[in-house]
């Protein structure tokens, strides 16, 4: 059962225009947030890396949006846009970033690698495809406590679907009927690897009928056409449909990591439909359709801008961990820690 | 002219694809960008159809690395950081660490692992493996310290006719230095007295050389002579240098990055206090990382993992016992 969404380019009218608004200015500060963290980075003021979600701030966004308190949301590296709509805010991601002792991650991990669990906004670990199982897990635990209605989403790139990982999970969320929606953006590369070195199948879509679930298609670099989809892939499990996967197309307009040029692209796949700006292609769309002005937009951009601001001041301001007031316990229970730190008494 | 070590991993690649049409690569972007910390940059170009980009499957990687090597092949297979090796670690210690057991057909594979803790780099892309893999029977663990042995020790894993395990230390990769690539080396399996000395034995291998060396260099000033043995590698592990050097000393720190249950150390104190308990004059020491996953922020790391004031410090305590 494989059914394409339509694939639209302006109107859009299933959707409400305060939620493409929304929509919208999520992506906004998410793009804020991002040039924030890439000059941050430049700077010399981020240790290790940076890894960035431009030009996929559609896709992300809409494929949380339309979750509510209760569901589960497992993001991944380029969903600075996803983890803003569900509830993160500009101000843990600077903390993580910067390593605070407020952020969720108390400075032990660092950049995308964070989350709140007990929310239901589950902490990636960098090993791609991992984390599939484990929203289906989290799935399979709410379906034993009888809650009804739940939804998970997670997200993988082009590259990740060749995991283990994706495959078993995937298929594991099937046999179980569980409502995972898994989004695939396929921006074309994984790092450097071009598609044609990652998979052999004519589309990512026809993986869905392998598996036995749902399929949808849509233009990652729309954003009408990814909130349309994500709306009708998110009802669809939350009605008890089974997993269902969406495959969208476009292209990742940063490096892997801000480390990386990302000369590797072909130059002529930015020129084509997959390298548009979902930010240039959103802003005509809410024009176009009387939902916004183009003075709308630009106090949005403004806003968002002072927020990323506000939000990076407060972050500097606060503390690293203090490694002599860490426990440096990696179990819960206390009295099964094995205490044996060679370091401990330097 | 200087080489760095990275480029010597790099020089003994092109060197082992020049030298046998056996050897491929494959691995997640080694392909025309070189691969993600370059180590194979330029050898696409230079040997076409021998160095692949792989789909993002380490499982998969290791397998046909495994299958290739059934038939003949001398594959080389990076992974992209240690810490994702654990996704190819079934065919890892299951298939190619038994092969030769099971069939008496020889597994001659090299896996790279980009290894070790670098600032900001966090609990999946720090990680140091040695120990988990030279638990399992059938799988020699190489952790080169320097650029020579950088060099001569991935010519000589692609040689050998048995799994590989090749733990190469990020924090080296651009800061090592050495003037020239070496012509010859010692074979792999011995360990190297980095610093001779008298008074203590530190037995250390792959970035920790480096912070032990420091250590050793600061207590001259107060009058001690430390002795610093280069595993080199660590399975098989060279316990008659160990043994010998503590005869000399009587006492003994063992340094690594690695956590500390069961580890690279534990074995190195097992042996010396089974085999040579008499030559012991104190206890011996140990230093690890901390047995909690690697932090990501730069204090909470630095304070994670043994650093030449430990290490010093360490000494004084274990000198004056
Ligand atoms: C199991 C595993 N192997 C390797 C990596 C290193 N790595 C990080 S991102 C990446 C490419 C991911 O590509 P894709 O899944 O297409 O996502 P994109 O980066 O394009 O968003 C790789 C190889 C990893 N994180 N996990
Ligand atoms: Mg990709």
């Amino acid at each position: 059962m494989v059914t394409a969404a339509k694939e639209k380019t302006v109107a859009c009218n299933d959707l409400d225009p305060a939620l493409l608004v929304r929509a919208y200015r999520v992506m906004l500060l998410a793009r804020a947030t991002e040039d924030k963290l890439a000059s941050l980075y430049r700077a010399g003021m981020i240790k290790g890396g940076v890894f960035l979600g431009k030009g996929q701030e559609a896709l992300s966004t809409a494929s949380s949006i339309f979750l509510k308190k209760g569901d589960i949301f497992g993001p991944l590296i380029r969903d600075q846009a996803g983890r803003l709509a569900f509830g993160d805010t500009v101000l843990d991601t600077f903390r993580t970033y910067l390593g605070s002792a407020k952020g969720p991650m108390r400075g032990r991990d660092g950049n995308i690698h964070r989350g709140r669990p007990r929310e239901g906004y589950y902490a990636m670990i960098s090993h791609l495809g991992a984390l599939v199982p484990v929203v289906a897990g989290g799935l399979y635990a709410r379906r034993l406590r009888g809650e009804t209605g739940v939804v998970g989403v997670t997200s993988i790139g082009d590259g990740g679907t060749s995991t283990g990982a994706f495959h078993e999970g995937v298929n594991l969320a099937a046999v179980e009927r569980l409502p995972l929606v898994v989004v695939i953006a396929n921006n074309q590369y994984a790092y450097s690897t071009p598609n044609s070195r990652q998979f052999a199948c004519a589309d990512l879509l026809d993986k869905a009928a392998g598996y036995g679930i749902a399929g949808f298609k849509c233009d990652g670099t729309d954003p009408f056409a990814s909130l349309e989809t994500l709306q009708l892939a998110v009802q669809a499990a939350r009605e008890g449909r089974g997993p269902q996967m969406v495959v969208a197309t476009l292209l990742r307009l940063v490096g892997h990591g801000e480390h990386d040029d990302a000369g590797y692209v072909d130059a002529a796949l930015r020129q084509a439909n997959v390298g548009r700006d979902c930010l240039e292609v959103g802003a005509t769309q809410l024009i176009e359709s009387d939902v916004a002005t183009a003075d709308d937009i630009a106090v949005w951009t403004k806003e968002a801008q002072a927020e990323v601001e506000d939000a990076l001041n407060i972050a500097q301001r606060e503390k690293g961990p203090d490694p002599a007031e860490e426990d440096w316990q990696a179990i819960s229970t206390e009295r099964l820690a094995d205490g044996h730190h060679d370091l401990e008494d330097e | 002219m200087s080489v760095t070590y990275l480029e010597a991993i790099r020089a003994a690649q092109e060197k082992a694809l020049a030298d046998d049409p056996r050897v491929f690569i494959y691995g997640q972007d080694v392909g025309s960008f070189g691969g993600a910390f370059k180590a194979t940059k330029n050898l696409a170009a230079e040997f076409p159809g021998r160095v692949m980009d792989a789909p993002l499957s380490e499982d998969a990687i290791v397998g046909l690395a495994v299958g290739a090597a059934i038939e003949g092949a001398r594959p080389i297979v990076e992974m992209q950081f240690a810490d994702f090796s654990t996704v190819g670690f079934n065919q890892i210690v299951n298939q190619a660490a038994t092969l030769y057991y099971r069939t008496d057909i020889p597994c001659p594979i090299v896996v790279r692992l980009p290894s070790g803790g670098t600032l900001g780099a966090g609990p999946f892309h720090s990680q140091s493996m040695e120990a988990v893999y030279a638990h399992y029977p059938g799988l020699v663990v190489m952790t080169p310290a320097t650029v020579e042995d950088a060099y001569s020790m991935m010519l000589e894993a692609v040689s050998i006719d048995d799994p590989v395990i090749f733990c190469e230390h990020k924090l080296l990769y651009y800061h090592l230095k050495a003037d020239k690539l070496p012509d010859t080396a010692q074979p792999v399996g011995k360990a190297r007295i980095a610093r001779a000395g008298r008074d203590a034995t530190v037995v250390t291998y792959s970035a920790m050389l480096h912070e032990s060396l420091q250590a050793a260099e600061d207590l001259v000033e107060e009058g001690w002579q430390i002795e610093v043995i280069d595993l080199r590698t660590v399975k098989p592990l060279d316990t008659d240098t160990i043994l010998a050097s503590v005869a000399r000393t009587g006492r003994l720190l063992v340094v690594g990055e690695a956590w500390p249950w069961g580890g690279v150390n534990a074995e190195v104190i097992s042996r010396v206090a089974t085999e040579g308990f008499g030559l012991l004059d104190a206890a011996p020491m140990r230093l690890n990382a901390r047995d909690t996953p690697v932090p990501y922020h730069p204090d909470l790391w630095a304070a994670h993992r043994p650093t030449a004031s430990v290490i010093a410090a360490r000494l004084r305590q274990l000198l004056t016992q």
